[in-house]
């Protein structure tokens, strides 16, 4: 059962061969059995899942269900789920029960989706391995001695070994692409303003966004037609028309115009890694695609330019726990600076601790404007070439990730050149465009992951793009052995 | 630039926040190196180049100003560490 895809549950469950309960259960069973090896969940939501699932049940049984009723999902622990913990994997939100949904999780709820648990991810979604967990590291499913990317990696090794049949994550630098990429699953991050922010917790405000983690194109459209839409809610959400995601992905793709920016088959991709994405890329010449030479020259200066934007915002964001109104407060305060520092300190993680040090050094008294404003207007130049290249392709594809993933531990003393291993995904969420990784082959026995980047509000024909190349290949099919 | 520890000590109290005195030197130097990584943007050539705040360049809504919200602040407070008559408790301010 769980070797299906969303879409096959979704028929199974219309056609009546299984039921939400029986289905629930099973995932419910796998987490119990599988996730000690993975540690992929933080909370496991068993009684309210089956409570869920008998409702799914009953709903169908009344005429009233959607494709996705009764279909059990994860959601990344970054999502306010009403009266269960949401700990964003920090120590500062352990004892944080959230006192209302996220839209992403209402908006699910309402469409009938059972919730298994609450996934595992880097603190405060700061990093590209999932180490910095409060809850401890998550392995990857395919080689136990590898992260699985991050900071969404407990949905992305959920998915990739079946716990769940799909997940939600979020992605403010590469958070659900390069995940989806090392653990060999489909995700798909949408454009900025697509999804509502309202609930998720913030980290880089004017970066962050929630979207799908599934086996297939297919299943990540059905799930961004639940998510997406505007929320009066979310002060940058964007009040523009939700497509039935689903509506085109068999169009064909005779013409498609792809674009190969040079400044991503440069002498940093891993040998092994680039020719399993120019395969691919070869593939879609097959499928009547041409390829286009393209240049994203400001390309170098995302990576900078994200190291003060998205510390300056997470500084401004974090400064909320403050040990008064919610989440930890350290034992004994001696006064009320006391208070705020100690719960501070103990509170957050090194990696944390050091974002919000570099933001608040990068927004303190004379430094703004050789910070962050710079860094705005570097974002502009990465936006313009985008646009610039969008003038002559309908997609843009390239490697997700330098190279195949990393050891637990390689990369824990070096923060900076864990950062540089998002070279490829960042400069996506500069611009706030759409991306997608899907699994295009293997390396060393490791998925590797081909990134395809879309113009804005167009994730219909990035789904469909995704869609088209499934149905040649099956390396978005395959699991790893250990948990088949 | 390089960073001193009277520099990350400055930072960490504008921050509110209390690093042991054994995470300071492993703090300043990968503070340092962030920083080393941030200096490229220096080169950037950005005169005349409008900063960019939002991907499609939009302007806060406003809405009506009504009230559109409910008083829940029993059930927000129910996750506090302390409260009493509904106000949250913190060490004494004013002696």
């Amino acid at each position: 059962m769980h070797n299906q895809t969303l879409k096959a549950l979704s028929e199974a469950l219309a056609n009546g061969q299984v039921s939400s309960e029986e289905l629930t259960r099973h995932y419910l069973e796998r987490i119990a059995q599988h996730d000690p090896q993975l540690n992929s969940f933080i909370t496991v939501t068993q009684e309210q899942a089956m409570t869920q699932a008998r409702a799914a049940d009953q709903h169908r049984a009344a005429g009233k269900a959607t494709p996705l009723t009764g279909i059990p999902i994860a959601h990344k622990d970054i999502f306010c789920t009403q009266g269960v913990k949401t700990s964003c994997a920090s120590r500062m939100l352990d004892n944080f029960i959230a006192p209302y949904d996220a839209t992403v999780v209402a908006q699910l709820a309402a469409a009938g989706v059972v919730t298994l648990g609450k996934t595992n991810m880097d603190e405060f979604a700061m990093g590209s391995s999932n180490e910095t967990s409060f809850y401890g590291p998550v392995n990857n499913p395919w080689d136990t001695d590898y992260v699985p990317g991050g900071s969404s990696g407990g949905s992305a090794a959920a998915v990739a070994a079946r716990l769940a049949p799909a997940a939600t994550g979020t992605d403010t630098g590469g958070s659900i692409r390069q995940p989806a990429s090392l653990c060999g699953i489909t995700g798909l991050k949408p454009t900025y303003g697509r999804v509502s922010r309202w609930g998720m917790i913030a980290f880089a405000s004017s970066l962050d966004q929630a979207g799908p983690m599934t086996q297939t194109a297919e299943d990540a459209a059905l799930l961004l037609n639940a998510m997406a839409g505007f929320d009066h809610r979310d002060s940058t959400s964007t009040d523009i028309e939700v497509p039935d995601f689903t509506a085109d992905l068999n169009r064909p793709l005779d013409g498609l115009r792809i674009g190969l920016p040079k400044e991503f088959f440069d002498q940093g991709l891993d040998a092994e890694v680039g020719a399993v994405v120019q395969a691919a890329i070869a593939q879609y010449e097959k499928l009547g695609a041409t390829l286009v030479d393209i240049e994203l020259p400001n390309t170098h200066l995302s990576i900078p330019a994200y190291y003060v934007v998205a510390p300056a915002e997470a500084s401004s964001n974090l400064s909320r726990y403050d040990g008064v109104r919610f989440g930890y407060r350290c034992a004994d305060p001696m006064d009320l600076e006391d208070l705020y520092k100690r719960s501070r300190g103990e509170g957050f993680g090194d990696e944390v601790k050091r974002r919000i040090l570099i933001g608040t050094y990068a927004l303190s008294a004379g430094y703004y404007d050789a910070y962050y404003l710079k860094a705005q207007k570097a974002r502009r130049l990465i936006k313009n070439d985008f646009d610039a290249a969008f003038q002559q392709v309908d997609v843009i594809m390239g490697p997700t990730s330098p190279n195949a993933g990393f050891k637990l531990g390689e990369k824990a003393a070096d923060p900076v050149s864990m950062y540089l291993s998002d070279i490829y995904t960042i400069s996506v969420n500069m611009a706030g465009l759409p991306g997608i990784s899907i699994p295009a082959g293997m390396s060393q026995g490791r998925p590797v992951g081909l990134q395809i980047i879309g113009n804005y509000f167009d994730e219909a024909r990035l789904l469909n793009v995704a869609h088209r190349y499934q149905q040649e290949t099956d390396w978005h099919a395959q699991l790893p052995a250990a948990f088949a | 630039m390089a960073l001193h520890k009277d520099d990350v000590l400055k930072i960490a109290h504008l921050a509110r926040l209390q690093l042991a005195e054994d995470e300071i030197p492993a703090t300043t130097e990968r503070l340092t190196s962030i920083l080393g990584l941030i200096e490229q943007l220096q080169a950037a050539p950005t005169e005349g180049v409008a900063p960019m705040a939002h991907p499609t360049d939009a302007i806060q809504r406003l809405r009506d100003d009504q009230v559109t919200e409910t008083n829940q602040r029993e059930a927000y407070q129910q996750i506090a560490p302390a409260v009493e008559d509904g106000l949250y408790l913190v060490p004494k301010v004013i002696e």
